[in-house]
C-alpha cells in the first residue's frame, strides 16, 4: 500500500468520531469502581464509630487530601492525554493535597496531644493501610489505564504514573473510612508510601500500555 | 511557513467538522514535511532513508487515529509535530537505536524544499495480510482499487455501515500490529 493509497483510506475513514478522553475515562472508572467498591465492602467495611468520628476535623482531613489527590490527578491526566502537552503549568496540581496535607500536620502540632509524636505516625493499621490502598487501587488502575489508552501521551510512563496517583488517591478515599488512624502524621507516612507504590506501578504499567 | 501551518489548523478544522475532502487536502499537504523530517532522523540515526516511508505512514495512522486528542481552538502544527517525533523516536529505537529526535527537524522544513520521491512501504502492506479477512477484503478494496464505501459494500455483500465499521478497526489494528511488531 503506498501512502497516497493509505491516506485515501483515512480520508475514507474521516465520519468516524472517537468519543473524548475525559469520556473514555469516565466511562472506564465507572466501570472499575463496583470492583474496588465490592473490595472494601466483603473485607473491610466503613469502621463502626464512623459517626462521632466526623466530628473529629483529622478524620475529614483524610478525605480532602485523598479526593485533591485523585481530582488533581483526573486533571493532570486528561492533559497528558494530548501529545503536545507537558507537565509544565499543570504540575502544581498535584501539590495541593501535599499542601493540604502538612497544613494538617502544622494544625495538630499545635493541639494538646495524649500521645507522643512516633505513636501517632505509627499508628495502629499501617500495614493494613500498606496492603489495602494498593489492593483496592488495582482494578481503578486498570480502569484509568484503558480509559487514557484513548490519549495520545508523549510520555506513557508519566501518564501511567499519574493514572496510578488517581487510582492511589480514590482507593485511599474508600480506605480511610475503614481506618482508625486519623493523625495527619500517619497520613503522611503510610498513605503516601502506599500511593508511592501504586504511582510506581502505573508508570511500569503505563510505558507499555499507553504507547500509541 | 505561519501561514502553511495556519492553513494545516483551517483544514483540519473542517475535517474534524466532518469534511473529508479537507481531510484529504491536509493529510497531501503534511506528508512531505513529515517525509522529509523522517528521513533527516534516520540519516542522523545512521539508518537507511529508504524506510522513511513505513515511518510516514505510522505517523499518518496515529494522526488519523488520535486526531479527537487534537484541541480544535489550538494551532495545529505543534500538535502534529509531536506525534511525528513520537513515532520517529519509536522507529528509531526499534531499529536498536535510542535518538534523540529535535522538534525542529519537523519546523524547520522549508515549503520549497524538492520532494523527495516516494519509497517503497513494506511494513503497512505486510501487516494488512494478517488481518481478519473481512478487514483486509475492505481495506484493499478502499485502498488498492480506489473503490467508494459504497461500491464496497455492493461488491462483498456487506452493509454499509458494516463497511465502515470493518474499516475503521482494520485500520486500528494494523496501528496496534505495527506498534507491537
Amino acid at each position: 500500500m503506498d501512502t497516497d493509497q493509505l491516506i485515501k483510506t483515512l480520508a475514507a475513514d474521516s465520519a468516524h468520531r472517537a468519543r473524548p478522553v475525559g469520556f473514555a475515562l469516565m466511562l472506564a472508572l465507572m466501570a472499575a469502581a463496583p470492583v474496588s467498591l465490592l473490595m472494601f465492602f466483603t473485607e473491610l467495611g466503613i469502621r463502626p464509630d464512623v459517626m462521632t468520628a466526623m466530628r473529629n476535623p483529622f478524620f475529614d482531613l483524610k478525605f480532602a487530601v485523598t479526593l485533591a489527590l485523585a481530582i488533581a490527578a483526573i486533571a493532570v491526566s486528561l492533559h497528558l492525554s494530548r501529545p503536545e502537552a507537558s507537565l509544565r503549568g499543570f504540575g502544581w496540581l498535584l501539590l495541593i493535597p501535599a499542601g493540604l496535607l502538612t497544613a494538617g500536620i502544622g494544625g495538630e502540632m499545635m493541639m494538646p496531644q495524649r500521645l507522643p509524636m512516633m505513636t501517632r505516625l505509627m499508628g495502629n493499621n499501617s500495614r493494613m493501610c500498606m496492603t489495602a490502598i494498593p489492593l483496592l487501587s488495582l482494578p481503578i488502575l486498570a480502569g484509568a489505564l484503558i480509559g487514557l489508552r484513548h490519549g495520545a501521551p508523549a510520555r506513557p510512563a508519566l501518564a501511567g504514573a499519574i493514572a496510578g496517583m488517581l487510582s492511589a488517591g480514590l482507593a485511599a478515599t474508600l480506605y480511610a473510612s475503614h481506618c482508625t488512624d486519623d493523625s495527619p502524621l500517619f497520613v503522611a507516612t503510610w498513605y503516601t508510601l502506599s500511593t508511592a507504590l501504586v504511582t510506581a506501578i502505573g508508570a511500569l504499567a503505563g510505558s507499555k500500555l499507553l504507547r500509541f | 511557513m505561519r501561514e502553511r501551518e495556519d492553513e494545516w489548523t483551517g483544514l483540519m478544522r473542517s475535517a474534524i467538522s466532518g469534511d473529508s475532502t479537507a481531510y484529504h487536502r491536509l493529510l497531501k499537504a503534511v506528508t512531505p514535511v513529515l517525509r522529509a523530517a523522517a528521513r533527516r532522523g534516520l540519516a542522523r540515526a545512521g539508518q537507511p532513508v529508504d524506510q522513511s516511508e513505513d515511518i510516514v505512514q505510522d505517523i499518518l495512522l496515529a494522526v488519523h487515529l488520535k486526531r479527537h486528542t487534537w484541541d480544535v481552538s489550538a494551532p495545529f502544527a505543534p500538535w502534529l509535530f509531536a506525534i511525528a517525533r513520537n513515532k520517529l523516536i519509536d522507529a528509531l529505537r526499534r531499529r536498536g537505536r535510542r535518538v534523540f529526535v529535535n522538534i525542529d527537524d519537523f519546523a524547520e522544513v522549508l515549503p520549497g524544499e524538492a520532494p523527495v520521491e516516494t519509497a517503497s512501504a513494506g511494513e503497512v502492506a505486510a501487516q494488512l495480510q494478517s488481518l481478519p479477512a473481512r478487514q483486509r477484503d475492505v481495506l484493499q478494496s478502499i485502498a488498492v482499487e480506489s473503490a467508494s464505501i459504497k461500491d464496497t459494500a455492493a461488491k462483498l455483500a456487506m452493509s454499509e455501515g458494516a463497511v465502515r465499521v470493518a474499516l475503521h478497526r482494520g485500520l486500528t489494528s494494523l496501528t496496534a500490529k505495527l506498534r507491537e511488531q
